[in-house]
């Protein structure tokens, strides 16, 4: 019988661990000598307070919904993919190579384009590790890790030997032509009469990252593949017994998983840098993890959890501009999230569900 | 014999790459034969790197340093026993967290204690684990292939590179000679038969992933107070994760993990010398391909192309008492 | 003078969450007795012996070991206080060999050396005293089941127990080592040793125990002399009713071969041949039962006939042969040539517990025109149609948003058969269809077999039940080591020459020592390695 009541499944618990992670973030600012309040005010102000607040925190948050969403379809069939880092990065190849090779007449279309290219790219470096689970057994989060160092090592030699223009210094790709460069929210919301700042770099891609969080919805929650993929990560003996085949299911959330997080280089590396650059990724691929456990998997909980990790991204770029608080703090956050929301999720989930259970005793008594 | 001593130089280097790598794998393999998978080592060694340091800066004895960067890593061992053992939660969730925290921890100490951008101040001196020189070293410098390999090779290196050493024979009869090992090995492989035998599963797990601390905490200390002068933002490099794979690569087995470490170091030795690739095999090697080498074996490897790496059976599972 | 109880537990409560599995228990255990302890599944014996091993601890309640009062706290207590437990799932090592698994948590002193040493003389003692013939340097997962318990049994006696518990410790083993088991059990207890057995077959209480104790939903209903008991009052305490313990039904009528399995061969993960060239055939209107003991092949033939296990050699159903390996030998395929499967674990394979009961209404059959549409799922038409079974086969509650996990055994098989069984199938394979099934689903399941067959359907039975085999079948095939044994007519065979086929010898009219049986088995065991 259920102990606790889906409210509280849904909400309570993960608020409650969200909280902790504030207490201790709290905490930390405070050992390190600096006033956590004052903190908080900033970086509302910062992320918060204006449309060039905004256009950072929701560019940003483009960013984590997708790799948000890609570890959460992989959650869905048990495999915990460690990768959107890597898978990013090789996205960002494949939507550099879209934007410098061919001559797109319109941005529109270089958007869908690129937005393939990404996703295949993205798609093909997590089918590797998927396929080496679903074939040879070997686990997918070493795996995947790995595949990170190597997709750095090669984006490394790419940029270096192949992509970086003759003369230039820089390990990095050539500027895009500007028939390809996306409308900002500044552009877009303009002819509605809204005054968007324009140096905030949210674009385009942020309509097809929520796009990317209805279809991520409809797939798991009402398709045959996403009924066949919570079937297979709830239970791999059943899935075989029903005929669902493992390899298939490997496969394809895997590589759904590393398209989405192929496809947030429309974001970074085509909506903002207009080049591919070292470490394009800057970590977002490993905040998926972090979105996708406190949005518990669902792409409307990752959506609100991407927008929360924006606004500390944001809010911590302020705070290392303006005061002495470097911005390795948001990390400390992201690992904190991840610790309460997800390794000691039983930590909070225990002593409600006693609490619960004594609340029905009574009841019942 | 010119080559002779560039192979020696080599070597040398690999001795010096591989030791934090030795002790990080002995860790995952305490953590890991007890059924704790650990992908937090990376972390652990990042964190001890940075205590010992600056507490080393601060004190000026690197003896010091070094059980501060052991206390460091062991607060976080605590924090993924807590989290797998006693909460029974996603113990590679755990090691993400951890490997984030120390991450972002370990810079924003830094900054406001040293307000150096991160890092730490220089060591020099007693701060610093200086080479040893072994007895006759010098005096047998001069004996033909025996001399050099002695000094060059064996000769001159930091008290942790021996002690590193010293750990692969005595973890193997740790794990295979003692009561402690044989309950440890068990409880990595049916938890259920340590406990009904009487035997504290918890306690078991807590005391692997404890030693685990202990020699991330050696790691680290390693990479700031001897392989470097001082702690700098992410120096650990991903070894954490190398060591992992060293660990797979040596199916879990002591002198595998010697041997793994060894090659993963040579690797690295090989990065700062294209040279010698070049003399040996005639062609240049991209040193992106180099320093991608080791995830690309340990792929190999994980994909059972080179034999099949079976890990402790109850490895990554929290133990719940069946109903 | 009186002596005092070996065991004595007075009030003992036990809940798990919003379960309460032991409510207000007492029990007394007289010195050099066995004990039965009877119930059916979930009634809660296990969870009140894991109580008196400290496996659990106790809400409320009190034991007492020998007259003083013991305070079991763990397994170390429950070890130190002299009682030992042979667990229903071993708690061996699989990887050590039998000598490591005896001294595990009872070494002596901090180095391994001497401590195997010691228990080497002692195991050679302990196998004069009480016939426990083991090889001590073999690895578990290299030893056969019984061995394996005959191990746990002298883990308990290294230990010096004096109180040994068994759960159901018969339930891997064949009717003769089942025997053989029992003359260990009088030993025992001829040299004053005290024994808790736990087990859900009344044959077995009838046969060896001095006492015996019932247990129903959590409490305890009735402890009484076995002497002065029988085997239908027993079964009425159990279950608090009249029980038939018999299936009606009309004879068969025979129809065509619906089944034809022909030269069946499969290995499994490891390469290992589970199947060894299997031939059987099932009619349409027949019932055949498959008997043997778990793990020799009946997994692997239900799994090849379901779809998931490849294999070599012929299967047609209805004169069309089906694919035994690639893309068209799955649960897919044989679900679209008139398969249907209730497989031996249903919370492992046939259900997906944290799905509700409509989603697991639909699954296997996800890719049926009526619940689909396009790639969507019909959620609307699968809740409705689970409405719908679940009124026709009774399963409570009936709501169809339930998670699985939320019903009970009973409840959770009934979804399970309701499913494949209103596919309207040629054949159904089904496998355990009543582990774990409390005795009033027990009927309905039975009976809605038999309804099946009566509708000339093909059904191939598999059962570690020979009770249930023998009540339910038109034919009866017996499985060993991968072969089939033989094949009999219920009304011409019973228990014992079932027994001995289950134990592979086939020649069942001359008599067999135990010894024989014993080897026989221990060589299958190693041919399966």
């Amino acid at each position: 019988m259920e102990v606790m009541p889906k409210w509280a499944e849904v909400i309570l618990v993960p608020l409650i661990s969200l909280l902790l992670a504030a207490i201790l973030s709290a905490l930390v600012i405070l050992a390190i000598g600096e006033d956590p309040i004052a903190a908080v005010k900033m970086m509302v102000t910062g992320a918060l307070g204006s449309t060039y607040g905004w256009g950072y925190t929701l560019y940003y948050a483009t960013n984590f919904m997708f790799t948000g969403l890609a570890v959460s379809v992989a959650f869905h069939a048990r495999m915990f993919n460690i990768g959107g880092e890597g898978q990013a990065a090789l996205g960002g190849l494949g939507v550099a190579l879209a934007c410098l090779y061919i001559p797109w007449p319109h941005w529109s279309l270089a958007l869908v384009g690129a937005a393939v290219a990404g996703g295949l790219f993205g798609a093909a470096w997590a089918a590797i590790p998927a396929w080496l689970q679903a074939r040879r057994g070997s686990h997918i989060v070493i795996t995947t890790i790995m595949f990170n160092f190597i997709a750095a090592s090669l984006l490394n030699y790419v940029l270096v030997n192949l992509l970086r223009p003759k003369g230039s210094q820089d390990p990095a790709s050539a500027r895009f032509v500007d028939t390809v460069n996306l409308p900002t929210l500044h552009d877009m919301l303009a002819p509605i009469g809204i005054n968007f700042s324009k140096s905030g770099p949210a674009n385009v891609s942020l309509l097809i990252a929520i796009a990317a969080c209805v279809f991520v919805w409809f797939l798991i929650w009402r398709t045959r593949l996403g009924y066949e993929i919570r079937s297979f990560g709830n239970s791999e003996s059943a899935a075989r017994y029903a005929g669902i085949r493992p390899f298939k299911i490997i496969m394809v959330s895997m590589m759904i998983s590393g398209a989405l997080a192929g496809m947030m280089a429309i974001n970074n590396v085509m909506g903002e840098a207009e080049r591919l650059v070292m470490n394009s990724v800057e970590g977002a691929g490993f905040i998926g993890i972090a979105v996708a456990l406190m949005g518990r998997s669902h792409p409307f909980g990752v959506f609100i959890a991407a927008i929360l990790f924006g606004f500390l991204y944001q809010g911590g770029a302020e705070l290392a501009l303006w005061t002495s608080i470097p911005r390795e703090l948001i990390v400390v956050i992201q690992a904190l999230v991840i610790l309460f929301t997800g390794a000691l999720d039983n930590m909070v989930r225990m002593p409600l569900e006693r609490i619960f259970l004594s609340l029905r005793n009574r009841k019942e008594g | 014999m010119d080559a002779y001593l560039t192979i020696l130089q080599l070597l040398d280097s690999t001795v010096r790459l591989a030791t934090p790598l030795l002790l990080a794998c002995l860790a995952g393999l305490y953590s890991e034969r007890a059924g704790i998978f650990d992908i937090g080592l990376e972390g652990k060694m990042l964190a001890a790197a940075f205590f010992s340091a600056a507490v080393a800066a601060v004190t000026g004895s690197v003896w010091v340093g070094l059980l501060a960067g052991i206390a460091a890593s062991l607060v976080l061992s605590a924090i993924h026993g807590i989290a797998s053992i006693t909460f029974r939660g996603n113990q590679l969730i755990s090691g993400v967290a951890i490997n984030f925290l120390a991450a972002g921890l370990t810079v924003l100490v830094a900054q406001a204690w040293f307000r150096q951008g991160g890092r730490t101040p220089s060591l020099f001196g007693k701060g610093r684990f200086e080479p040893i020189t072994l007895p006759f070293a010098e005096s047998l410098q001069s004996v033909p292939i025996i001399g050099p390999l002695y000094y060059e090779l064996i000769s001159g290196h930091s008290i942790l590179v021996y002690l590193a050493f010293a750990a692969v024979p005595f973890t193997w009869w740790l794990l295979f000679r003692t009561r402690f090992g044989l309950r440890l090995r068990a409880v990595g492989e049916n938890p259920a038969a340590v406990d009904t035998a009487g035997v504290s599963v918890v306690g078991l797990r807590f005391a692997a992933v404890g030693i685990c601390g202990v020699l991330c905490g050696i790691a680290g200390a390693y990479l700031s107070t001897a392989l470097q002068a001082g702690f700098v933002k992410d120096m650990s490099a991903g070894r954490g994760f190398i060591a992992l794979a060293a660990l797979i690569f040596a199916k879990w087995r002591p002198w595998h993990a010697l041997y793994a470490t060894l090659l993963f170091g040579l690797f690295g030795a090989l990065e700062t010398r294209p040279d010698v690739i070049e003399a040996v095999i005639g062609m240049k090697v991209q040193g992106q391909l180099l320093s991608a080498l080791p995830y690309i074996m340990t792929v190999i490897i994980l994909a059972g192309f080179v034999g099949k790496a079976i890990p402790p059976r109850a490895g990554g599972e929290p133990y719940v008492k069946e109903r | 003078m009186t002596t005092a109880p070996a065991i004595e537990l007075k009030g003992i409560s036990k809940a798990f969450g919003p379960v309460q599995a032991n409510k207000d228990i007492s029990i007394r255990v007289m010195p050099g007795t066995i004990h039965g302890i009877i119930g059916e599944n979930g009634a809660g014996k296990s969870t009140l012996m894991s109580i008196l091993y400290g496996f659990y601890k106790a809400d409320k309640g009190e034991v007492f070991i020998s007259g003083k009062k013991a305070n079991i706290t763990d397994s170390q207590a429950a070890i130190a206080a002299g009682i030992g437990m042979v667990f229903q799932h071993f708690k061996l090592v699989e990887n050590f060999t039998v000598l490591e698994n005896i001294i595990l948590g009872a070494e002596d002193g901090r180095w391994l050396k001497p401590s195997i040493a010691k228990a080497r003389r002692t195991l050679v003692e302990l196998a004069a005293d009480y016939g426990l013939n083991v090889k001590p340097d073999a690895l578990i997962q290299d030893i056969g089941v019984g061995m394996q318990q005959r191990v746990e049994i002298l883990k308990a006696l290294y230990r010096q127990a004096d109180i040994l518990i068994l759960d159901e410790p018969t339930g891997v083993l064949t009717p003769s080592e089942a025997d053989q088991l029992f003359r260990i059990l009088d030993r025992l207890r001829s040299e004053g040793k005290t024994i808790i057995l736990i087990t859900h077959k009344l044959r077995e209480i009838m046969e060896i125990t001095d006492t015996v104790s019932v247990m129903r939903r959590g409490e305890m209903t009735a402890t009484v002399k076995t002497s002065e008991t029988t085997p239908a009052e027993l079964a009425e305490l159990m279950v608090g009713r009249k029980v038939l313990l018999r299936v009606d039904k009309s004879p068969a009528k025979l129809g065509d071969v619906v089944l034809d399995v022909k030269g069946l061969r499969v290995r499994d993960e490891k390469g290992v041949e589970r199947l060894k060239g299997i031939d059987l055939q099932v009619r349409a209107g027949e019932v055949l039962g498959i008997a043997g003991v778990a793990g020799n092949g009946q997994s692997e033939l239900l799994e090849i006939l379901g779809g998931y296990a490849d294999g070599t050699g012929s299967i047609t159903v209805n004169g069309q042969p089906l694919d035994l390996t690639g893309k068209l030998s799955d649960g897919q395929s044989r679900r679209a040539r008139g398969i249907a499967h209730v497989p031996e674990d249903r919370q492992r394979e046939g259900l997906i517990m944290d799905f509700t009961a409509w989603e697991n209404a639909a699954f296997g059959y996800h890719h049926d025109p009526a619940y689909r549409s396009g790639v969507l799922m019909n959620n609307a038409a699968i809740r409705e149609d689970t409405e719908g079974k679940m009124e026709r086969f009774d399963v409570r509650p009936p709501d169809p948003k339930l998670a699985a996990k939320n019903f009970s055994g009973g409840n959770q098989q009934k979804i399970v058969l309701a499913r494949e069984i209103e596919r309207n199938p040629d054949l159904l394979l089904i496998g355990q269809p009543t582990r774990g099934v409390d005795i009033g689903a027990i009927e309905f399941i039975h009976q809605q077999i038999i309804a099946l067959r009566d509708q000339g359907k093909a059904v191939l039975l598999v059962s570690v039940e020979l009770e249930e085999i023998i009540a339910l079948s038109d034919r009866i095939a017996v499985m060993f080591d991968g072969h089939i044994m033989g094949e009999r007519l219920p009304s011409e065979t019973d228990e014992k020459e079932l027994g001995l086929l289950m134990a592979g010898i086939t020649d069942t009219d001359t008599p067999h020592s135990v010894e024989e049986v014993q080897a026989n088995l221990a060589h299958a065991g190693e041919g399966a390695k």
